[in-house]
């Protein structure tokens, strides 16, 4: 694992750094996409930006919120760039909630914006699972498997390079059905499809699963609810298409 | 390209992938499988409780138990972390020369003197290897450091604790499992106490 590269005298924090680059080949993406889905890429492009700053504020807001007393006597800590003093759950609810309330706001329809953010969310992803390989989290269980890793004092399955697989499986999915003309939220539904398949899937090997229910792995039930909600709405969204008067219908009866 | 060239395909394709997916016996079934399937596995792969975190393995990362070590102190005397369990326990690896550890130091100090009654102990281990004990010596007058300086002579602690940046510090609970690991600083006193309150709170 390497969390950190140094150069000379800068020590840099790759995880981070990989994130970024997700961000950014994601965003790349974007204005690539966004016309083939009727999308301003530049609103899209915006929206995004907010939803990155909403949720790093937000997460130092939330830590802050905790811990009110020892922020109240020291308030310039608020300001810090130490990314442990930041509550990161609640910062990707805060990014979400913004995400939500200005794509209305902006009038942006909500399935093609998801379609053509799609392209994005799947690179994206790759890049999360080289995060986790960089600096060890997400670690697999301990295993006899010839492919192991020593990793964290085991031999273990090495999980961040089955999510690097999977998600680029799950990319290469998205780019192939992403030209096909098909109705709103197709491309979004079936990538959260597989991306819920592939995390299903994965979290048998973890070695980091939080149990739930007594000996369930959280995850997967989670994970079994998405996938269960983008099946039935792939389903109603193409009954809905398919529908006299919608414009796939007239497509099909034009071929 | 191809692709483009031949618009008539695309549609068809479409149309099939449509026709199939708001087909409702035969998406019911493809769900139903696929469903059943995943129910499957997830029982398949049920563990019991406390099975996967690290537990009772020792490595330097959050959720495992911290590596023991045992050091010679700055000043006569020795240390080991596993005589310290019960305890709040931060490790902190630092150098003479590095400056953000000159930057953070003052506020470990400080945190230092108003946690101890709560059970804190803070082992400031001085990456000696890379140092000078001389210099380690100033630092801590300097200072006025009052926690124990563990010297790392020959590197083996730094190397167990994956060392890669200056300085590290990992927040160790009462039962001697890390509970956070803080690479590189200056950490403010704000981010010290924040992330102490985590590791006291467990009692």
């Amino acid at each position: 694992m390497f969390p950190i590269l140094q150069i000379g005298p800068l020590a840099l924090r790759l995880p981070g750094l990989f994130l970024l680059l997700g961000v950014w080949l994601g965003t790349s993406l974007i204005d690539r996409e966004a016309p083939r889905h009727k999308v301003s890429g530049a609103a899209l492009n915006n929206l995004v930006l907010y939803g990155l700053i909403a949720g790093i504020v937000g997460a130092r807001v939330a830590y802050a919120l905790r811990y009110l007393q020892i922020y109240a006597q020291d308030p310039l800590s608020f300001f810090s760039l130490n990314p442990s003093t930041l509550a990161p759950n609640e910062g990707i609810l805060i990014a979400l909630i913004v995400i939500l309330v200005l794509g209305q706001r902006q009038h942006l329809p909500l399935w093609p914006s998801l379609d053509a953010l799609t392209p994005s969310l799947a690179p994206f992803a790759i890049l999360v699972g080289v995060a986790h390989l960089s600096n060890g989290d997400a670690f697999g269980a301990p295993t006899s498997v010839p492919w192991a890793i020593e990793l964290w004092g085991a031999q273990r399955h090495p999980t961040q390079i089955y999510e690097i697989l999977l998600a680029g499986l799950a990319f290469l999915g998205v780019w192939r059905l992403r030209r096909m003309p098909a109705f709103p939220g197709f491309l979004f539904l079936a990538w959260l499809a597989m991306a819920a398949g592939s995390r299903l899937f994965l979290e048998a090997f973890r070695g980091d699963s939080i149990i739930a229910f007594g000996s369930l792995r959280a995850a997967q039930p989670a994970s079994l609810a998405v996938l269960a909600g983008a099946l039935v709405g792939l389903h109603l969204r193409a009954r809905g298409a398919l529908a006299p008067g919608s414009t796939v219908d007239q497509a099909e009866k034009a071929v | 390209m191809e692709r483009v060239a031949r618009p008539g395909r695309q549609l068809r394709d479409a149309g099939s992938i449509l026709g199939w997916i708001s087909d409702p016996r035969r998406w019911l079934a493809f769900t139903t499988l696929v469903l059943l399937a995943g129910v499957g596995w997830t029982l398949r792969s049920s563990v019991p409780a406390g099975a996967t975190t690290g537990g009772l393995t020792s490595s330097p990362r959050v959720g495992f138990t911290a590596p023991d070590f045992t050091l010679e102190l700055l000043g006569g005397g020795q240390v080991s972390l596993s005589e310290l369990r019960g305890q709040a326990v931060v490790v902190n690896l630092w150098a003479s020369w590095c400056p953000p550890c000159r930057a953070e130091m003052p506020a470990l100090q400080r945190v230092y003197e108003a946690n101890r009654a709560r059970g804190l102990e803070i082992l400031a281990v001085n990456t000696t290897f890379q140092d000078t004990q001389a210099g380690a010596a100033a630092f801590v007058r300097e200072f006025g450091l009052t926690f124990p300086i563990p010297l790392d002579r020959t590197g083996e602690v730094s190397r167990s604790y994956l060392l890669r940046a200056l300085p590290t510090t990992f927040f160790i609970d009462r039962g001697g499992v890390i509970r956070k690991v803080v690479l590189g600083g200056p950490m403010s006193e704000t981010t010290i106490q924040t992330t102490l309150e985590e590791v006291l709170r467990e009692d």
